[in-house]
Parts: structure tokens; sequence; C-alpha cells
């Protein structure tokens, strides 16, 4: 059956909490708008799926000390995770064998990009010379919840969370943990703005997935993480399932540093692992939660990827990134809370701002929000340096 | 459960032990505060356009990974994963200096592309049309350890059987100086210089002649010295191994308040010959795996240099070697080794 998903949290430009995310996924309210936080002069240009909460309000409500040295990466991070544990109904993680597994891209570049030349003078800004490092934010949240045992961090840029779901349902098949939390946290920040600002992959208007005429991306920021618990926990403690992780599978495309092959070959292979993995045909696939960034290069290479996977009868798909953005790093985890969410809401939400088709593939995703019997789910994020990672979850 | 071996180990570090078929002959005096690595002639590896735009870590990365799949006689690999704790630090730095000098204006990508974490093992995968699993850990000073034991599942658990594996880092320019800032203030700082270095490895399911055995490995988050004493006796128990049986002990001392930690685990082991290593390499979060080469060259050649002899007799022959490495008393791990 897989590695049960017993609890999940998320805090994304949509909600601050499952419940919330759901609510404007069911809705087809996107959480896309202007910048709020962050001084750039990118800011009129851009779009992006930004959370409402600032560091000062989430520090707050974390209860953490004035003095403290959390970056977005750790807060957001902290937040979510936190919220795993309790929808999972974790008190402790001491009684078990526990371990957290994070993604992130930005690390503590988001106090870093503010302090940077005060870093030599500023004692108050030399706080932050430690956080630079993406696993500071992964320690402190760790400490935060007690788990001392296995903590560590991945970074494969856009498929780094999915990654990290994928290392921690290996680690509890081998017997190494009991328990794992997985995800992953990355907030907006000046430096990934800018990055994505030399590529010219941003868009000025948000993001339409799949569309012929789409323009580029909308990047976004959250948090989110699964809670993976060995089936014994689940058996001894009568734990309530969300979800199976069935299938995973993770390739490398080899093409290009940050473009994706014609021939989705990266993409191809993710997918074909996963299904193997999972046992399962192609055809018993209910929906893809595209990885869809509504960059003209992914989109398509993704589209022929799904059509060589599952030929002219491609099930139902969409990208849920009109509503969040491009969440880098969490985003294969926040894809997957939203995969779950459809197997538990036995829904596919739609794929937002979507108009004509891609004309070489002709591919149509779902455009508005459709109940239907739901099984499977695949779940697909990809990234920079060729790294393609394809979850699977199933029905509990 | 299947086994793991080590087939090959390459370092590229502050000492020369990259060109060079002997063993730590000649020891190179490093600099106090900033040790950079002794970098080879790129040109046999990598093409001079390429080069040109690759930052020390991608060159390190890539060099001594392509010498390590040499050395194992292996082509393709199943799995290409990578550790490094501060990631294109050189990149980052350049990109980032670059948007405030020009206040967010004439920003060219280059830099941006290649300050991504995940840029060496994309690199590498890239230079060998490499299609299979790629991973890259980026948690301080167990972001090798992270992708070894990452490495060790995959063969365990029959997904891999031939994975490279390495621990990279550059110093980069600015950073590094507000951290040395940071560690001069400290009373009992690190006593090493820091450095920079690529260490890659060939770990495989298929044994051979002489061949190191990866014979297991843990790592713990947070730990006390006590804590640590009891996780690394149940971990020699796990694995079968007395006390007695340890020859040699790799220890990751700085010099720093935190050594007691390796101080407590040494008095575990009374016949052991003690070594330590990062006096040669300098201490950066992935000084570790060099560690690992010096276990795997004192396994292969059966001789340990006076220069990592930090306390005791050198045996008449060495079979079973331990590391223990942590930083700043957290990102504790046990590597062991055995031929």
């Amino acid at each position: 059956m897989g590695v049960a998903i017993t609890g999940m949290g998320i805090i994304s430009a949509i909600g601050h909490s499952v419940e919330e995310n759901k609510t404007s996924l069911m809705a087809s309210e996107s959480g896309i708008g202007p910048l709020r936080h962050i001084q750039t002069k990118n800011s009129k240009h851009i779009k992006v799926g930004e959370i409402s909460l600032s560091n000062t309000q989430l520090s707050k409500q974390l209860q953490l000390s004035e003095d403290h040295s959390f970056t977005r990466t750790g807060l957001l991070g902290l937040f979510a995770a936190k919220a795993a544990l309790q929808n999972a109904n974790i008190i402790t993680n001491a009684d078990h064998k526990t371990g957290f597994i994070t993604a992130t891209t930005v690390g503590g570049m988001d106090m870093t990009e503010l302090f940077l030349k005060q870093f030599a003078t500023d004692v108050d800004a030399q706080k932050y010379i430690q956080s630079h490092h993406a696993g500071d934010a992964t320690q402190k949240i760790a400490d935060a919840l007690d788990i001392t045992e296995f903590v560590t961090t991945i970074s494969t840029a856009c498929s780094s969370a999915a990654n990290a779901i994928m290392l921690g349902a290996r680690m509890i098949k081998a017997g190494k943990l009991d328990r794992v939390i997985v995800g992953g946290s990355d907030p907006l920040s000046k430096f990934t703005i800018n990055g994505f600002k030399t590529l010219m992959i941003q868009s000025d208007e948000p993001c339409a997935p799949f569309d012929a005429h789409r323009k580029g991306l909308n990047l976004g920021e959250a948090a989110a993480y699964l809670v993976l618990e060995s089936d014994e926990i689940v058996q001894k403690e009568n734990k309530n399932v969300l979800a199976y992780l069935s299938g995973y599978g993770n390739a490398n495309d080899a093409f290009h540093q940050t473009a994706s092959s014609e021939n989705g070959e990266g993409a191809f292979l993710a997918m074909q692992k996963a299904l193997k993995m999972a046992g399962l045909n192609p055809n018993q696939i209910d929906y893809v939660n595209a990885h869809g960034t509504a960059t003209p290069n992914n989109d398509l290479s993704e589209s022929v990827a799904i059509q060589r996977i599952f030929g002219k009868n491609n099930p139902d798909f969409s990208s849920t990134k009109a509503f969040t953005g491009h969440t880098l790093a969490a985003a294969g985890v926040v894809e997957a809370v939203f995969s779950i969410i459809s197997l538990q809401e036995q829904t596919v939400f739609p794929n937002l701002n979507f108009k004509s088709a891609i004309p070489e593939t002709g591919l149509i995703p779902v455009t508005s929000v459709v109940k239907k019997e739901l099984s499977h789910v695949l779940s697909n994020s990809f990234g920079f340096g060729g790294n393609c990672s394809t979850l699977i979850f199933s029905k509990a | 459960m299947k086994k793991v071996y080590i087939h090959s180990a390459v370092t590229i570090s502050a000492q020369n032990t990259f060109e060079n078929s002997e063993f730590l002959n000649e020891i190179k005096a490093i600099p106090l505060k900033i040790a950079p690595a002794h970098y080879p002639n790129y040109r046999d590896y990598i093409a001079p356009a390429a080069s040109r735009r690759m930052a020390a870590g991608v060159k390190m990365g890539v060099t001594a990974a392509t010498k390590a799949l040499e050395k194992a006689n292996l082509k393709h690999p199943d799995a290409i994963i990578i550790g490094t704790g501060m990631g294109c630090i050189e990149d980052t730095e350049k990109f980032l200096n670059s948007i405030i000098a020009n206040d967010e204006a004439f920003l060219t990508p280059t830099a941006f592309i290649q300050s991504t974490h995940n840029t060496v093992g994309a690199q590498i995968a890239l230079g060998l049309k490499c299609k299979a699993y790629n991973n890259t850990f980026v948690h301080a000073a167990l972001s090798f350890e992270s992708a070894l034991m990452d490495a060790q599942l995959l063969i365990q658990q029959e997904e891999a059987h031939h994975i490279l594996v390495g621990g990279v880092d550059e110093l980069g320019k600015e950073i590094i100086n507000y951290i040395q800032l940071l560690e001069d203030a400290k009373y009992k700082g690190i006593q090493v210089p820091f450095g920079e270095g690529a260490s890659f490895f060939v770990a495989s399911s298929d044994t051979e002649e002489n061949a190191v055995e990866l014979v297991d490995m843990d790592v713990c988050s947070t730990a006390c010295q006590e804590t640590i004493q009891n996780k690394l006796k149940s971990f020699l128990i796990k694995n079968k191994i007395e006390h007695a049986d340890i020859d040699a002990l790799v220890l990751g001392r700085n010099g720093d308040a935190f050594d007691v930690y390796y101080d407590s685990v040494t008095s575990l082991f009374k016949n052991a010959t003690k070594l330590h290593y990062k006096h040669l390499s300098g201490e950066f979060y992935t000084a570790s795996p060099f560690g690992m080469w010096v276990a795997f060259e004192i396994l292969k050649r059966q001789e340990i240099p006076e220069a990592l002899i930090y306390d005791g007799k050198t045996k008449a022959e060495i079979h079973t070697i331990l590391l223990y490495n942590q930083f700043k008393g957290r990102d504790h791990s046990f590597i062991l080794l055995k031929r």
C-alpha cells in the first residue's frame, strides 16, 4: 500500500491552514497578487503568491523570544511543521525514533540580503551570519519540535521537497525511523526575484499554466509538511491515515542546467519509476497534479512527458501554481498536500487562467472544480539542474 | 541486506592529495586563518570554456568526481549524491553583490544559475549524460554524511548498485570572513583554519580484492557526551564489533571547546591509534569526507602518515577504522570502515 501519511500542515498564499487552503481551492480563489513584504524595484513588474503574515506576526504566533534569529524559512517552516504534528495528534516526539527532513533553496538568504554589508560591524545584524546556510533553519525547527535523532536538509531546486518526502519514506521502509516529518519551506527573497528576472521567465500577470500564450511563472512562498509513520505505529496507536505514499521516482534530465529537454526525458523517467514502484498502470492514475510552472519551456516539456507516459488518453490534470505561485523548494510538498486533499474530498482542482491548448500537444487541463472518484493521484516536481521527481498518493 | 563497499576515494584538499600517488608524504604548511585548496590542473578534466564559468566548488567537485569514477572503472553510476554545507557560496555572493552594487539593475543570469545548491550534482550528471537518481544534501556538518547514508540506503534496498557520492565546499570571498570574525571572538574557538575541498567516492554493492567495506554509519543531530558514548557502544554492538577491534580512530578534532566530545569517545578505545586531520585540511562543513579519504587510504596502503597521528602507536595491521565527527557539539556522525 505504501507509507502511511498521518498528518499534514501548510501555510501558503491561499491560507494559513489545511482547512483554509482547501476552502480556497474549492472556491477557485487564487492567492496571486502584488508583492508587499519585500522592497524591490521589480515590484511593479511581477505578481507573486505571498503569505500575508509578516515575520513579526509569525514570531508572535510561534511565541518566539524577541531576540530570536529565525529567518523567514525557519518561521514558515516551524509554523507548518507544528500544524502537521498537531494534525497527526502527536504531542511529543520523544516516544519514537523521529526524523525531520526538510527542503529549501533560499535558506537564510532573506536575512543575508538585508544585512550582508552590516555583518562586519553591526552587532545586531551578526546573529544572521550563522543563519545563512540552508541547514540552520532546519536545525531551529527541529530544536523547537524536540527532534534530536535524524535531521537533514535537501536542496535540488524546485524538486527539493519531493525528494525530502521520498527519503523519509525510504527511511521508514528501511526501519531506520518510526516517524518522520518531511516537507519544505521557501520564502520569497529579493535574490530569487532578481534571479528569475535575469532568466526572463517571470510573468507580470497571473500565471497561466499549460496555456498556449503563457508568459511565465509567478514566484510564491510556502511551507508544508507531512507526517509519515511506520505501519507499526499506525496499528498500535490506531492512527487515522490520511493517504498513502505508494510510489516515487527521481531521475535527472541531464540536458541543461536550467532548461528542460524537448522530449521531457527526466520527467518521463521519474513518472515511470514512480508508477513501477506503486505497481500501477498509467490508466490507474485518476489525476495528475502537474509541475506546470507556466514557463514556455517547462509546460511544453512536461506535456510531452505526460503524453509519452499516458498515451492519447491522459488522465485529468491541472497545475495549482496559479493558486500559490511557484513555491520552489516547497512546491513538491504543497502539491502533496493538495493531492491528499484531492483524495480526501474526491475532487480535482482547477488549472486557473487557462484559455487555449499548447498547439504542439493539444493537452487541455481541468479548468473547474470537478467531483469524481479518485484512487491514485500523481504529482510532479521538476527543478534546475535537471532534477525531476514524481510522487504517487493513494486513497487511504 | 546488501553490503556496501567503497571502490574509490579521491580528494582535492589544502594538501597535495589529488595529483599525487604518494599518501600525505609532504605536508604543506597551511595559512593560519583561511586555507584554500591546492587546485589541480583542471584542463585535464574540464573544457577551458566551461571551466571559466565555474566557481571553485563546481570545478573541484566535477574534477574529483571524474577521477573517482575513473579509479573505480565506472562510467555510468546508478545515482549521484552530493553533500555541500554552504552550497555554491562564491556565485551566491557574486549575484548578491551585483544586486546590491547595481541596485538591481544590469544583472546577468550566470551567477544566479550557478548559485543553486545542486549545481555540482547537476554538472556531473550533465557531463556524464547520467539520467539516474540525483540528490543534494545541504545540512551543515551532516551534508556529506546524509549523502553517504542515502547511498547506503539505496544499495541496501537494492535500488542502486554503483553510486557516486561526494562532499564539496568552497570558501567564497565574503561570508567566510564574517564567520571567521565570529569564531575569533569566541572563547576556545576553532584552532585550525577554515578550508575547502572536494572528496568523492564510489560506493558499490560489488566486492573486490582487498575491498574496503562501509560496515555501517549513523548520524545524530543533538546529543550530550554521555549519549554519544552510549550511542557509539550500541552502534558497535549492532555491528558485532568489539572496542578492541578498532585499530584506528579518525576524529574530527579542530581544537575548539567541543573537542571534549572526542576526548570522551577516545577513552573507550585504549588500543586504537588516534588520528586527526583537520589541521591538514582545515575545518569546513564537508571536511569529514577528507577524513574518510584518509581512512580509505590507510586501509588500502596499510600505513599511517606521521602527520595524522594524534596519539598512540601504529599497529602492524589495520583492519577496522572508526570515524567520529561533530561540529560545535552537534551533527554527530559515526562511520565504520573495514578491510
